[in-house]
């Protein structure tokens, strides 16, 4: 019998669980393999023949390409390394965490400084909208 | 015979290494984070350990998914920092203690407690950047250090419950090491932050604030808490917290507490800070 998922009413969160790591091993383990310089420098170079170098699927590379990190984490990405992308990008971890959100880089900030997202209406997908 | 004195709880957000490290710590933003620690310097450097035993997650730096260990021990002489794609930080090396190290893993393994044994890696931010934290930066940390990783990235982590108990075998193993050591127990991350998708940015107070009080008075109280729960509540990032508890329950029932600190936002989170001493000690 499967395990249950008693966190997937959570909105706005994909958990990296056993399925999520499965399907984004290959995406993960290219991202991991930005920590190196010289792989860095080959693949701000021309992104699109180093990304074919990895056995990833077309929206996992679209994802990277494209700079889509939702799309990253929907295709079984992990944040820890995808940050890697970030840095390649030399990209403020904040700011790249703020594209996830559909809010601008100011926006988000902002957010953050007045206290963070709240947890009200944020805790599962069947709680209450009017707390919205 | 070695002891475990104290337990200091820390948040390792990298950025906050960064502020260090790049000597911006007294700005607008920064300052109020580091207002946070002034106590805990002077408390650090008139309580120097002869070692820390430093509960701490590894982020794809050392390890990625080819080997996942849910809880691991570094047993080398020595550990350097990183380099997490923007250069290692400028730190010095951490030096570890293989002689308790070995200790601790063979004790806690009869304990029934399956340690990774690690000897070749580096060390990240999770643990460097407590360090910075409490010592000032100098040309040598003024104590020994001994990683302890816990997976908190791979879905499940361990629970709170195996934290907890894992602390309590911990706190036995020290005291069998035949040498006289006085040792403090680290637990870092949190508090409560998301990172990722569409709800990051989430920040829950309230939660966080009771974690913190609970971990002082009733800490098995805590092992309660589900998987669910903790991303519910306090992110998908939050459930690093459960590190929080294998060095609370290392350090003993009876606590005096001697610092409380919390602060919204360190970039993306909830940076809570706590220093406990063993009662009477």
């Amino acid at each position: 019998m499967a395990l249950e998922k008693p966190y997937q009413d959570i909105p706005g969160t994909i958990v990296f669980d056993a399925d999520m790591s499965r399907k984004g091993y290959h995406l993960n383990q290219f991202f991991m393999s930005l920590m190196k310089a010289e792989n860095r420098k080959r693949f701000l170079a021309d992104e699109k023949a180093y990304v074919d170098e990895w056995p990833l699927t077309d929206l996992q590379k679209k994802g990277v390409l494209e700079q889509d990190y939702n799309l990253c984490i929907e295709q079984g990405g992990n944040i820890y390394f995808l940050a890697k992308l970030f840095y390649t990008h030399e990209q403020p971890f904040e700011r790249a965490v703020s594209t996830m959100t559909g809010m601008t880089p100011q926006e988000y900030r902002a957010m953050m400084l007045s206290g963070g997202r709240p947890i009200e209406g944020n805790r599962s997908t069947s709680e209450n909208k009017g707390n919205q | 015979m070695a002891r475990i004195t104290s337990a200091v709880f820390s948040s390792h957000i990298p950025a906050v290494g960064a502020a260090i490290d790049l000597g911006t710590t007294g700005n607008d933003y920064w300052s109020p984070v580091f207002q946070g620690f002034e106590y805990s310097k002077k408390w650090q450097a008139d309580n120097v350990p002869d070692v820390i035993i430093l509960v701490y997650n590894d982020h794809a730096s050392a390890f990625d998914l080819r080997v996942v260990p849910t809880f691991g021990i570094g047993c080398s002489e020595e550990f350097e920092s990183a380099d997490e794609g923007w250069g290692p930080r400028p730190i010095p090396p951490v030096q570890g203690h293989p002689d308790l190290a070995w200790h601790i893993a063979q004790s806690v393994i009869l304990d029934s407690f399956d340690m990774t044994i690690c000897n070749d890696f580096k060390v990240d931010h999770g643990l460097t950047v407590p360090l910075s934290l409490m010592f000032e930066q100098s040309e040598a940390w003024p104590c020994r250090v001994i990683p302890f990783m816990v997976n908190v990235i791979q879905y499940p982590p361990p629970t709170g419950r195996r934290c907890f108990e894992l602390g309590k075998a911990l706190r036995k193993a020290v005291e069998l090491f035949d040498e006289d050591l006085n040792v403090h127990i680290w637990g870092t991350g949190g508090m409560s932050h998301q990172l990722q998708y569409k709800r990051a940015g989430l920040i829950n107070r309230e939660w966080d604030l009771n974690f913190m009080n609970t971990l002082i008075n009733d800490p098995e109280e805590l092992t309660k808490i589900t998987h669910p729960e903790y991303i519910r509540e306090a992110g998908s990032e939050g459930i690093e917290l459960v590190m929080w508890l294998i060095a609370r329950a290392a350090l003993g029932s009876q606590v005096d507490e001697k610092h409380r600190f919390y602060h919204v936002p360190a970039s993306n989170t909830a940076l809570g800070h706590l220093i406990l001493e063993k009662a009477g000690s």
